[in-house]
């Protein structure tokens, strides 16, 4: 236990303050109960990563395990230059984009509703977890099957409407099924966020907006959203990392990327199990990780999202 | 014009508690009213019903004339200001003032006049551009009045301001606002639970006990003429002393002696109920004692030795703690010492703990026997059944 | 305020929009789930003729059973071994005091938005040998990984609001460090252990990827990868039917335990995401 730790020791510029024993004991205590947890985490992820920077410097492809050869950057210069990265980014920010503006309006909304709530309040609840318990595989399936002719419902409903509603066979209905299924099951959970920042806004300022003379709508643009903006931008930002790395519902209901639905998380599962190739599927993997985090410092840095609300 | 008037005003909810019960009350324009009592007395529904945050039972309110009881608040021309005062935290002190203008799409000269107006008188000109979080509590109570003020309304509306301030700057604090109430003249009504903010800011207050008026009156009258046990014992700080008497012809036997009673309360006995003998609660201030040496021989009253067991000096004056046998036992009375948190406190059986205020000279000393005199001009009777005073007609 | 009778029509329509919303896919897939499978490809919302052939054959099929033995067990386990080491870390993060702990939080936060797609070629090629790959700790490592974050703040929330002097107060009436621990922390750190017990347990039970990369047998391989792979009865059949049916099973568990627990886990979610 005593090596463990030792590596977990950040070495950090002392302030010259005296720390009593006890103090440093209690130190000790800390980095050592965290250890497990930090080491587990930076060896499960950070070896990974790392070995995968390694990899994609290669040219390493598993069914020809014996011309492993180092080759610089040519990987991510292929991938770079291939049209199809670029499509499956466009694809995958489509989703991205649709998802969470959707997500957010509705989980507002959904949101809005449950704060106000007389009676209910515990029936509603436990029906929005339904979606963010169950299954993600599941929840594609049920939509792909509900939407396919001669076994779905829906396309029966919208027989209406055209003879043969078979959106999962073309572009823009399968990103419509995708769009949907995502939706449907997240927006509970953004809902949840968004009302517990809603709770934070006390009733008094209602009350004295009332007073001043503002309308229902007028209270919510210019009260109620100001003062939820951290809790939205929080919820933003998790919200769209997940959809950024959308897989599940792509994989089961368009077979990873028919009809030209093909994301980056699927494109970086195709070149590394299904093709094995694990130098351009490591490229990928990078890129991705690079978007995210041009992601995540865009929303930390650009629109002062603060996910960490702790005060320690 | 702004009179405000509650017309057989209740409020129910739907488990059918009744917060307040058929208040009728009549506030003239201009008046500073104060609504007070212990928490629960519905105090603050009566005044979020005149301000229209709550809905109105049964009854009318009136204001201006114009019976207002179905108008949102913001088209009852009132103004309020909150017990947490209830400031936007993410608009600077200007922007807090200004927003009702701004909703009433004032003209923005017009709104930084005023504003500027409203933060002249409250000493705020420098702090316009601050955020509340980096406010004082003072200033910030100041901000929520001067946000009301801004609006130049019929009436003012107070919801217990002081209450969340120390007790240093809630003296300052009362001071201010008198002084902002006399010089702008609008009616205000205010609610508090501290007696000594309603005996010193109102023209006249309201003393309110489970959903129903006690007494409205001046201050004064309040002190002096209380119509019953609750209003007697609510107002005045330290408490009025209680205790169990009883009338004999025309002396008032007390757990400490007999006294005459004065001819005036006398007669009024007589009249009502022929003079028979009773049982009463005698109600009797801490001021209306003296030290025997200092009130001087022939001052009338009822004169008795006790062993004082408590005594405090606060430089000023003397308050000299003592029992008596004797208790006294009545709903308003227990309801009292519930809100002041005495009711768990033990006691001893039959016996109760009165407080005299005597001369900071007085030759008294804490455990040792003292010589008191009473005033029995200015006791107070009440009916032990219901608490009705029998000195008051 | 009052509501009008009117209002409180409103509002129960509204609720049973919600509630409808949260359930038509669920109860769609239950319908498919017990459609008789040569009526599947007549459509309808409703079973026009009922049968549980569904279920007779994905349970008379090893793959599933051994599906549904390995998410069980894997999401058990990971789940027991992520709460161990998170209650470690967020006691010393909510209790203790320590330089580095925003480093810590900050770190965890980062893998929290971390894309998974990044690391599973890497884990699949140092699984492949390690020998871990198509094992049931080859998943159970990253799961516990993955959640951690989640676990620690959820954790970390729930830790913050206990008064930890109730530990002092029952060592000065006479217990012993650990008895004080035992009688006294333990049970009101349960809850919240509790509430971060579900879930971990649901981001297990749920995870598709790392189970469809690092898995290739029914050895390991969890109930959403088998899903996805299912082949039914024969080449030839549509195993739609049979995928309804390992749909529903592996959802009502989810469903019941959401609904006892609703409580919870909308506090440990709320909990450990924005908390002012």
């Amino acid at each position: 236990m005593g090596a463990v730790s030792a590596t977990a020791q950040p070495a950090e510029p002392t302030a010259k303050k005296p720390t009593s024993d006890r103090a440093k004991s209690e130190r000790r205590l800390g980095y050592m109960l965290c250890a497990p947890a930090v080491l587990v985490m930076l060896v499960v992820t950070g070896y990974p990563i790392l070995y995968a920077v390694y990899l994609s410097l290669q040219r390493f492809d598993l069914r020809l395990p014996d011309e492993k050869e180092f080759v610089g950057l040519s990987n991510y210069v292929e991938v770079l230059t291939a049209s199809q990265w670029w499509q499956d980014v466009f694809n995958t920010l489509l989703i991205t984009v649709a998802s969470v503006t959707l997500e957010l309006v509705l989980g507002m909304v959904l949101a809005l509703v449950m704060h106000r709530a007389i009676f209910g309040r515990g029936a509603v609840r436990a029906a929005i977890l339904i979606p963010y318990g169950i299954v993600t595989v599941v929840a594609a399936f049920a939509w792909r099957y509900a939407f396919t002719p001669d076994l779905g419902f829906v396309p029966g409903f919208a027989g209406a409407v055209s003879d043969t509603y078979a959106p999962l066979t073309n572009q823009a209905g399968s990103f419509f099924v995708i769009v949907l299924t995502e939706v449907w099951k997240t927006t509970p959970f953004m809902a949840l966020l968004l009302l517990a920042g809603l709770a934070l806004v006390p009733d008094e300022l209602h009350e004295a907006a009332k007073v001043d003379g503002a309308t229902a709508l007028q209270r919510f643009f210019r009260i109620t959203l100001p003062l939820i903006r951290p809790a939205i931008l929080v919820a933003l930002l998790f919200r769209t990392l997940d959809a950024f790395r959308v897989f599940d519902t792509v994989f089961i209901q368009t077979t990873g990327g028919a009809n030209n639905t093909e994301t980056v998380s699927i494109l970086g599962y195709n070149q590394l199990i299904n093709r094995l190739n694990l130098g351009l599927g490591s490229a990928v993997s990078v890129l991705i990780f690079i978007c995210v985090i041009l992601i995540a410092v865009l929303f930390i840095k650009g629109l002062g999202a603060s996910p960490a609300q702790d005060e320690d | 014009m702004a009179e405000i008037a509650l017309q057989d005003v209740t409020k129910r909810y739907p488990d059918g508690f009744e917060a307040v019960k058929h208040m009728n009350l009549d506030i003239s324009d201009g008046e500073f009213m104060i609504l007070v009592g212990p928490s629960g007395c519905g105090k603050s529904t009566a005044l979020r019903m005149i301000a229209g945050l709550e809905d109105i039972s049964d009854g009318k309110l009136v204001i201006g004339g114009e019976t207002v009881n179905d108008l949102a608040p913001k088209d009852r021309d009132i103004a309020m200001v909150f017990q947490n005062y209830a400031l936007y935290p993410h608009m600077t002190v200007r922007e807090n003032m200004g927003f009702a203008l701004k909703l009433a799409k004032t003209d923005k000269g017009e709104i930084d006049r005023k504003v500027g107006e409203a933060a002249k008188i409250l000493d705020l000109e420098q702090h316009l551009e601050r955020k509340p979080a980096n406010l004082s509590g003072g200033q910030r109570q100041r901000v929520a009045m001067g946000r009301a003020i801004v609006r130049d309304p019929s009436a003012f509306l107070m919801d217990e301001p002081l209450s969340n301030l120390d007790a240093k700057l809630r003296v300052q604090m009362r001071t201010e606002v008198a002084r902002i109430q006399q010089s702008l003249g609008t009616t205000m009504v205010y609610v508090t639970h501290d007696q000594t903010e309603a005996m010193t800011l109102g023209d006249r207050v309201a003393v309110m006990r489970g959903g129903i008026i006690q007494q409205v009156a001046s201050p004064k009258e309040l002190y002096e003429r209380p119509k019953n046990l609750f209003v007697a014992g609510f107002i005045g700080s330290p408490a009025m002393n209680f205790m169990p008497g009883r009338i004999e012809g025309d002396s008032i036997k007390l757990p400490f002696g007999d006294a005459k009673l004065p001819d005036e309360l006398r007669q009024r006995l007589e009249a009502g109920d022929g003079g028979k003998a009773r049982e009463v609660i005698a109600g009797v201030r801490p001021e209306h004692f003296e030290a025997a040496e200092i009130a001087g021989a022939e001052h009338a009253g009822v004169r008795f030795k006790t062993k004082i067991d408590v005594l405090e000096s606060m430089g000023s004056e003397l308050y000299a703690y003592f029992t008596i046998e004797g208790q006294t036992q009545s709903d308003q009375l227990t309801e009292l010492a519930e809100d002041a948190g005495l009711s768990d406190l033990p006691g001893a059986e039959n016996a109760s703990q009165v407080v005299a205020r005597l001369d900071p000279e007085a030759d008294v000393r804490q455990g040792a026997e003292a010589d008191l005199i009473l005033d029995t001009s200015k006791i107070q009777l009440f009916d032990p059944d219901g608490g009705k005073s029998l000195t008051v007609g | 305020m009052q509501e009008t009778g009117r209002q409180k029509v409103l509002w129960t329509i509204g609720i049973v929009v919600v509630i409808l919303y949260a359930l038509i896919p669920v109860i769609w897939i239950a319908s498919l789930s017990v459609k008789d499978p040569a009526t599947l490809a007549e459509g309808g919302f409703w079973p026009k003729k009922f049968s549980l052939e569904n279920y007779k054959g994905i349970f008379d099929s090893s793959d599933f059973v051994y599906a549904l033995l390995n998410s069980i067990g894997i999401a058990m386990i990971a789940t027991l071994i992520s709460i161990f080491l998170a209650a470690l870390a967020a006691y010393a993060l909510s209790r203790l005091e320590f330089r580095g702990k925003s480093v810590i939080l900050a770190g965890s936060l980062a893998i929290a938005m971390f894309p998974p797609i990044s690391i599973v070629g890497s884990l699949f090629e140092v699984w492949r040998t390690l020998g871990l790959f198509d094992t049931w700790a080859g998943l159970i490592i990253p799961y516990m990984t993955f959640t951690l974050p989640l676990a620690i703040y959820t954790l970390s929330a729930f830790f913050r609001e206990i008064p930890w002097e109730l530990e002092q107060a029952a060592q000065i009436d006479g217990a012993t460090p650990f008895q004080a621990f035992q009688k006294v922390i333990v049970p009101l750190a349960a809850p919240g252990v509790f509430t971060a017990a579900i879930l971990v347990f649901i981001f297990a039970w749920n995870d598709f990827l790392f189970a469809t990369v690092l898995t290739s047998t029914n050895s390991s391989r969890t109930v959403p990868a088998a899903l996805a792979f299912f082949t039914g009865d024969s080449q030839f059949s549509d195993p739609t039917g049979a995928i309804a049916a390992a749909a529903v099973v592996v959802t009502v568990p989810i469903i019941i335990m959401v609904l006892i627990f609703q409580r919870r886990i909308v506090a440990g979610l709320t909990a450990g995401a924005v908390k002012g």
